[in-house]
């Protein structure tokens, strides 16, 4: 038996939406020696190792349970920065925060952002993030120029699209389970104006839509729907539509202002008196099947009488939608939050929308926030992205129906597939393998296996989402005639060889 | 998969799960089996291997819940974190912990044996202090847990007929009081419980035989203490009067008492 890991290293570590949380080992390096130190420390215990960023995956992607937790968070230097060409080089604990917040001044945004500013790069690049001009910009990966990671190997790699091109299209996207980035270098986006010009209309069900939404995506850079999750019959999947563009060079006669950061920042008040901090208190008592269709409605309704109308929003409260509330993930405490998102074909989004709305408002758990965006295919290995739309779909969890969302759940799974839909991992809480093998297809699952017999021979990068969705790839749940219980075994390769 | 596959988490099934030190026979085996019955995933350690084996395959047998075992003496203290640690990478989590292991002699005031006495002390309490301390801080950094030790009415009074097991067992109540005041700031509960006699191989060492109880009805009793998260629990109940009186007896007379 191998020596226990150190006590003082437990830590419990929850999900993002909170409805499921793990306890492990966590071990928080500041540079690269303290990453192969973790390798090594993991190796010499005979347990394997989950690269964790912020942990804002909603389900199980951040966490390892009872078994070691590399927490990338530390590891935040901005490594080089050139502002005439807009290429940043990050290393993997730098925030989305951090990096706009260091671009912004000298005229850049990153063109690709999540809804939410506090994840990592690392964690971004290992799911392969999109924000909401995904049909557009493509995904984090699409704007990465190369990055370096160190595999469980010890080798130091270096990928881009040219260079090690297949192992780029896979550990970009590739839930941290081939190596960990060390360092990433993107491509930033030019800005004439620290605000957006954002245009706000509403459409009455969800073909509407879905239709105007298709019409809109050629005339704008951002495009992302918010549908009405309770509304029923004729309204069914009524919803609005915000659309953003970038403002030409002259149209801000204030750039040098709208171009600073204390111009982003959020207010940390409404009406200039209440504390965002405490306004998930008050959403809390909204959140059943009784309040949140009274909040949708009045949503719904008061952008439907402001019509169709244009206004300027910065590009820090538009693109960070989820952070306006603080915390307003508490709302759905104790048990949390879990989110459905499916991607479907654009020929079959509307039908497909409409039948999972109904689904759920059929198990009695509709869905109490809902968001529409479009997106394009990509070259990524375990890609979630195809040519249509993404449906997310919020879910609060109580005690007792969890078994009932799972059910619903599987459901959904099924429908989606039906219609060639997709499934992104870092929302995902409840995915099947059979749906895995069967959206991802068993040559991109040979192909990806290949890399990790390649990258990490011994299976040291794991993680409850992958234990859950592709056992097949973890040692210590792969049935085979090889595969033994419990600890990994130990090679006697020399730790750091290869590296440089 | 086969039995010894670690459990595999999913966030919309959860599980629960359960360690018991000392599960081959006895209560410990009952306990096994009641909490298998309400859910639990379950890792028992015990020395007897094969009888451990051939209660797992029964509990698999009958649902879906893991099962795993381990061969383990409570005399090899040091390597308590080390099988800790890996009953934990089967089970993915832990809920619940049981010490259950315990030995008693031959009841008799006239045998002054000081090995069977340092035995009795080294099993039920060092082994107890052995494996608690590290679920203690488990349970502490992860915030939750259940920790439960077995006592007995014997460790209320020092009897005369067992001091080394009275004494183990008065010394496991005290070391779970003293956890209980430590641990329940950090929401980890901690049980006592406290069994009178119940029909296991234990029982014929005793001097004498009061209305034993059977395991199975012990079990239930225990688990239904357990889900209430009693502090301390007499199994059954009326044991609690009859330690009441006892605790009260005078010296000058309970050293004169056949008890």
């Amino acid at each position: 038996m191998t020596a226990p890991l150190p006590a003082s290293r437990l830590e419990r570590l929850e999900s993002w939406g909170g409805a499921s949380s793990a306890v492990g080992y966590v071990y928080r390096p500041s540079n690269l020696d303290g990453l192969r130190g973790a390798m090594a420390a993991a190796r010499q215990h005979g347990v394997s190792l989950g690269l964790r960023g912020a942990g804002y995956s909603y389900g199980d992607a951040p966490l390892n349970a009872e078994r070691m937790l590399l927490d990338l968070s530390r590891m935040t230097r901005v490594l080089a920065w050139n502002p005439t060409e807009g290429v940043i080089t990050v290393e993997p604990g730098v925030t989305i925060e951090q990096m706009w917040r260091y671009v912004l001044g000298d005229g850049w945004w990153p063109p690709v952002v999540p809804g939410t500013m506090f994840p990592t790069i690392g964690g971004c690049l290992g799911m392969n993030v999109h924000g909401k001009n995904n049909w557009s910009q493509g995904t984090l990966g699409d704007n990465t120029v190369e990055f370096e990671a160190l595999l469980p190997t010890g080798e130091l790699i270096s990928c881009s699209p040219s260079h090690n091109s297949e192992l780029f299209h896979a550990m970009i996207g590739g839930l941290g389970l081939l190596g960990c980035f060390t360092r990433i270098t993107l491509r930033m986006q030019p800005l004439h104006s620290g605000d957006l010009s954002v245009r706000s209309l509403t459409e009455p069900n969800i073909h509407a839509l879905v239709d105007r939404m298709e019409a809109l995506k050629d005339e704008s850079e951002y495009l992302v729907g918010w549908v009405d999750g309770t509304a029923r019959g004729s309204n069914l999947g009524r919803g609005q539509i915000h659309t953003a563009d970038y403002l030409e060079p002259g149209a801000d006669p204030v750039p040098n202002r709208t171009l600073h950061w204390t111009h982003q920042d959020l207010p940390d008040t409404f009406f200039g008196v209440v504390p965002k901090s405490v306004l998930w208190r008050f959403m809390r008592p909204f959140m059943n099947n009784l309040g949140v269709p009274f909040v949708n409605r009045g949503r719904y309704w008061s952008a439907r009488l402001q019509g169709d109308h244009t206004f300027r929003q910065s590009l820090a409260a538009f693109n960070f939608l989820l952070d306006y509330v603080p915390n307003w993930k508490r709302a759905y405490r104790p048990e949390g939050l879990v989110q459905f998102q499916c991607l479907l074909p654009a020929a079959e989004s509307a039908d497909g929308i409409r039948d999972l709305l109904v689904m759920s408002q059929q198990a009695g758990l509709p869905t109490y926030l809902a968001v529409l965006k479009r997106h394009r295919p990509d070259r990524f290995l375990l890609s979630h992205s195809l040519d249509g739309y993404s449906m997310a779909m919020d879910y609060r969890v109580r005690p007792g129906s969890r078994s009932r969302l799972a059910a619903l759940f599987e459901e959904m799974e099924d429908l989606v597939l039906a219609r060639s839909g997709r499934f992104y991992f870092a929302k995902d809480s409840a995915l099947r393998t059979s749906t895995a093998r069967a959206f991802l297809g068993e040559q991109a699952l040979a192909s990806f296996r290949q890399l990790k017999q390649r990258c990490d021979p011994d299976g040291l990068l794991e993680t409850n989402l992958a234990r859950r969705v592709f056992p097949e790839w973890c040692a210590s749940v792969a049935p085979g005639p090889d595969s033994q219980l419990g600890p990994l075994v130990v090679p006697s390769r020399v730790e750091g060889a290869g590296g440089g | 998969m086969d039995a010894s596959t670690p459990v595999i988490e999913r966030p919309l099934e959860p599980r629960r799960a359960a360690i018991i030190v000392g599960a081959s026979t006895g209560l410990g085996a009952a306990l096994a089996r009641k909490l298998s019955s309400v859910g639990y995933d379950l890792a028992l350690f015990s020395r007897d291997l094969p009888r451990l084996e051939q209660l797992a395959a029964e509990l698999r047998a009958g649902s879906d819940r893991k099962v795993f075992v381990h061969a383990h003496d409570v005399h090899d203290v040091e390597t308590v974190p080390g099988l800790l640690q890996e009953a934990l990478r089967q089970l993915g989590r832990l809920d619940l912990f049981i010490y259950n292991a315990g030995i008693m002699y031959q009841q008799d005031a006239d045998r002054f044996q000081a090995e069977e006495e340092l035995e009795t002390l080294q099993v039920n309490l060092l082994g107890a202090v052995a494996w608690t301390t590290p679920v203690a801080e488990r349970f502490v950094r992860a915030g939750q847990g259940h920790l439960v030790g077995i006592g007995s009415i014997s460790g209320e009074r020092g009897r005369r007929a067992v001091p080394g097991y009275s004494a183990s067992k008065a010394g496991l109540h005290t070391y779970l009081e003293a956890m209980r005041n430590r641990l329940s700031r950090h929401g980890v509960t901690v049980t006592t419980l406290k069994p009178g006699q119940i029909q296991t191989a234990m029982l014929e060492k005793a001097e004498a035989i009061r209305g034993p109880i059977s395991t199975e009805r012990a079990a239930h009793l225990a688990w239904e203490a357990i889900r209430r998260k009693r502090q301390v629990a007499f199994i059954p109940a009326r044991w609690g009067l009859v330690s009441f009186v006892i605790r009260h007896i005078p010296s000058f007379l309970f050293r004169r008492l056949n008890l």
